[in-house]
């Protein structure tokens, strides 16, 4: 933790401070306190949720029933999980649409959209402020769903397949003009002008010079455009019917609406049902199970990255 | 976060971030590099390279964003497949007169300006104070622990904080209807086809997952205020409240005025995740739950009815361009350098 870094100390902290002495503008001991005891509480809000989900899933059915969600079932059970296991093809399909998406998505949207910001960011190019606006201007306008569907569905014919998933995501103006600033503020105007007089095409400047020297604000946008689209449910809920590939996030969606999704084949249960089969389904737990492997990744990547996450909210923040 | 202008999960958020990026300003760009405005070609042929860099995004915004600008029309048309899109009937505004002739346009509009007048409201009022709150702390490690932590919401979809809210809210097992509700001897809740109840249950919701990334937002304009500031006001004997009042507000009120103009620019747009998820779409709570992005959803795609669906959403596109050339116009007044265009 350097002292460079942009999160957040007290007010007027310099240097150390051994724990009995207060500097002269921080706050009493018990305002302290009562700050600190406020946060433990909103801490415990923002968690307790998840904690929640996740001690259901692994708790037993007939507890459940009984006793509704509880964070201490009285007995814990792990056959929702093994009810899952048993279909687990539908879950890694599902899984491998929203990796094969993120990944594929991340990389080609950040290649695209620092290659439109840097030319808009180089001073001496002299289209840049039409093709500034030809981008911002998304940002005041759009067409709305239906024509946007359209377009979609009757003209590009890319319904139900995955390029539907990555396309409307690529390009975020708002990021776009992230990047622009970024490029323009802290990248030396000399530092080009030295290689183009060295010879160097504009190109290879782009990527030899620029990119590595951008590496924050590229970091920035890749992460949060990965939970864009590790996180999208829309596109699929619009442009996937559900016998087709559907994503993780999808996934949970239609099981929160009906457990028997996720069963292979709902024909084959409810002729069973007809028949006065009983079926076991401990529906409940099982819904849940599948919001914690839904969340699982989720909350993996949060546990490494948040902190970048919070730093790169104040990429640029700081007027220097 | 960051979508296509047609969802919205976050686009308040877009719009916010780039508060703090204030180089948005194309004016600015004009005034350096005066001169002969150079032959177009011979730009083109001097800056090829440049062209053809931006040629993929240059693609996917016309796909993705001019085309369906231009396909608005669609609004004023009676769509028939076998005619095709440019064959169909020109239909005037009957649309539009449909639409404002039933009850629903009422209620999905005043719910949507409700709905993000208290988001608005609430958002700043709660991330401002924890910003502050998180500023005096003593202990800098806590500090980021609880920032952590209230950042977890933030990188939830839409479809698991559902599952969380069903997890407290579900009527035969939900924990409020078995274990909280119990213990005060209040008799449970169809929470799911009670809609009095949700006006108070997604501002909590909405304020849940996004306070934590506004707060970091606050935050970081108060670290870029000078600490000479608070040891003169020391030295003049400010109390906390006053140095609060006279120097960290009126000093981050530029961030604070532009933010909320922003979010004030897209009050037309509801938060689709929100209102469609938590929900679980249940049609019962359609009085204090629909919004005009679900209903435009619904109307197009479950009910078919793309005449109306298209004029829904061609009124909310317009009158949010105007809500954000008007909040624009205001934040110029405020502060040129804040401006987006």
């Amino acid at each position: 933790m350097s002292q460079a870094e942009t999160t957040i100390g007290p007010s007027g902290r310099t240097g150390k401070r051994t724990k009995r002495q207060r500097q002269p503008n921080e706050i009493s001991n018990i305002s302290n306190l009562l700050i600190n005891i406020f946060f433990w509480i909103y801490t415990a809000i923002c968690v307790v949720p998840l904690i929640l989900v996740i001690i259901v899933s692994f708790s037993d059915e007939k507890s459940v029933v009984q006793n509704g969600y509880s964070f201490f079932p009285s007995k814990w059970d792990i056959s929702s999980y093994e009810f899952l296991l048993k279909d687990y093809w539908q879950i890694i399909d599902a899984a491998a649409v929203s990796l094969f998406v993120t990944v594929v998505g991340t990389i080609l949207s950040l290649v695209i959209m620092a290659m439109y910001a840097y030319p808009i960011s180089r001073g001496d190019f002299p289209h840049r402020n039409f093709f500034s606006f030809f981008m911002f201007f998304t940002l005041l306008f759009n067409g709305g769903l239906v024509p946007w569907y359209l377009v979609y569905t009757q003209m590009m014919h890319l319904k139900d397949t995955l390029w539907i998933l990555i396309m409307p995501l690529l390009v975020s103006a708002f990021f776009v003009i992230i990047l622009r600033t970024f490029f323009a503020n802290t990248i030396p105007p000399a530092l080009v002008e030295s290689a183009k007089i060295d010879g160097a095409p504009e190109f290879r400047i782009f990527v030899q010079i620029i990119l590595p020297l951008s590496l924050p604000v590229l970091a920035t946008v890749g992460l949060f455009q990965t939970l864009a689209y590790w996180n999208d449910w829309y596109l699929s809920l619009i442009f996937i019917s559900p016998e087709g590939h559907v994503n993780l996030q999808y996934l949970m969606y239609k099981t929160m609406l009906n457990v028997q999704f996720l069963t292979a084949s709902p024909q084959a249960m409810a002729a069973l049902a007809a028949q006065g089969v009983e079926i076991n389904l401990p529906t409940e737990t099982v819904r849940m199970a599948m919001a914690v492997i839904g969340i699982g990744p989720i909350v993996f990547v949060y546990s490494f990255f948040q902190k970048y996450f919070i730093k790169g909210l104040t990429v640029g923040a700081v007027k220097g | 976060m960051i979508k296509a202008l047609d969802w919205d999960d976050g686009e308040m958020g877009e719009l916010k971030m780039s508060v703090t990026n204030p180089s948005v300003s194309l004016s600015e760009v004009k005034k350096r590099g005066r001169g002969r405005a150079p032959n177009f070609l011979r730009v083109m042929k001097k800056y090829w390279v440049f062209y053809l860099m931006m040629l993929p995004a240059i693609i996917i915004l016309i796909i993705n964003n001019y085309i369906p600008m231009l396909g608005t029309v669609i609004a004023f048309k009676d769509i028939n497949y076998q005619k095709g899109i440019l064959g169909s009937d020109w239909v005037g505004i009957a649309n539009f007169k449909y639409l404002f002739s039933t009850e629903t346009a009422w209620v999905i509009t005043r719910n949507t300006l409700l709905y993000n007048t208290a988001f608005i409201v609430l958002t700043l009022f709660f991330s401002l104070a924890f910003a502050i709150m998180f500023n005096e702390m003593r202990s800098r490690w806590l500090s980021k622990f609880h920032q952590s932590a209230m950042f977890l919401p933030y990188f939830l979809s839409w479809v698991v904080v559902s599952y969380l809210v069903y997890g407290f809210l579900s009527a035969e097992h939900g924990f409020m209807n078995k274990t909280l509700l119990p213990l005060f001897g209040v008799d449970p809740i169809e929470w799911y086809s009670q809609s009095q109840y949700w006006p108070g249950i997604l501002v909590i919701v909405k304020l849940w997952k996004e306070i934590g990334y506004t707060t970091v937002i606050y935050m970081a304009a108060i670290i870029g205020i000078d600490h000479e500031y608070y040891e003169a006001a020391l030295i003049d004997g400010a109390s906390k409240w006053k140095q609060i009042r006279k120097i960290t507000l009126p000093l981050i009120s530029p961030v604070i005025i532009v933010m909320t103009l922003l979010q004030i620019g897209r009050i037309f747009n509801a938060d689709f995740g929100l209102f469609f998820q938590v929900t679980r779409n249940a049609g019962a709570l359609y009085s204090t739950t629909q919004v005009i992005d679900t209903y435009v959803y619904q109307t197009f795609l479950a009910i078919g009815d793309i005449g109306m669906s298209s004029a829904a959403g061609l009124v909310q596109s317009v009158v949010g361009f105007l809500l954000i050339f008007l909040a624009n116009l205001a934040v110029r007044r405020i502060s040129k350098d804040d401006a987006l265009f």
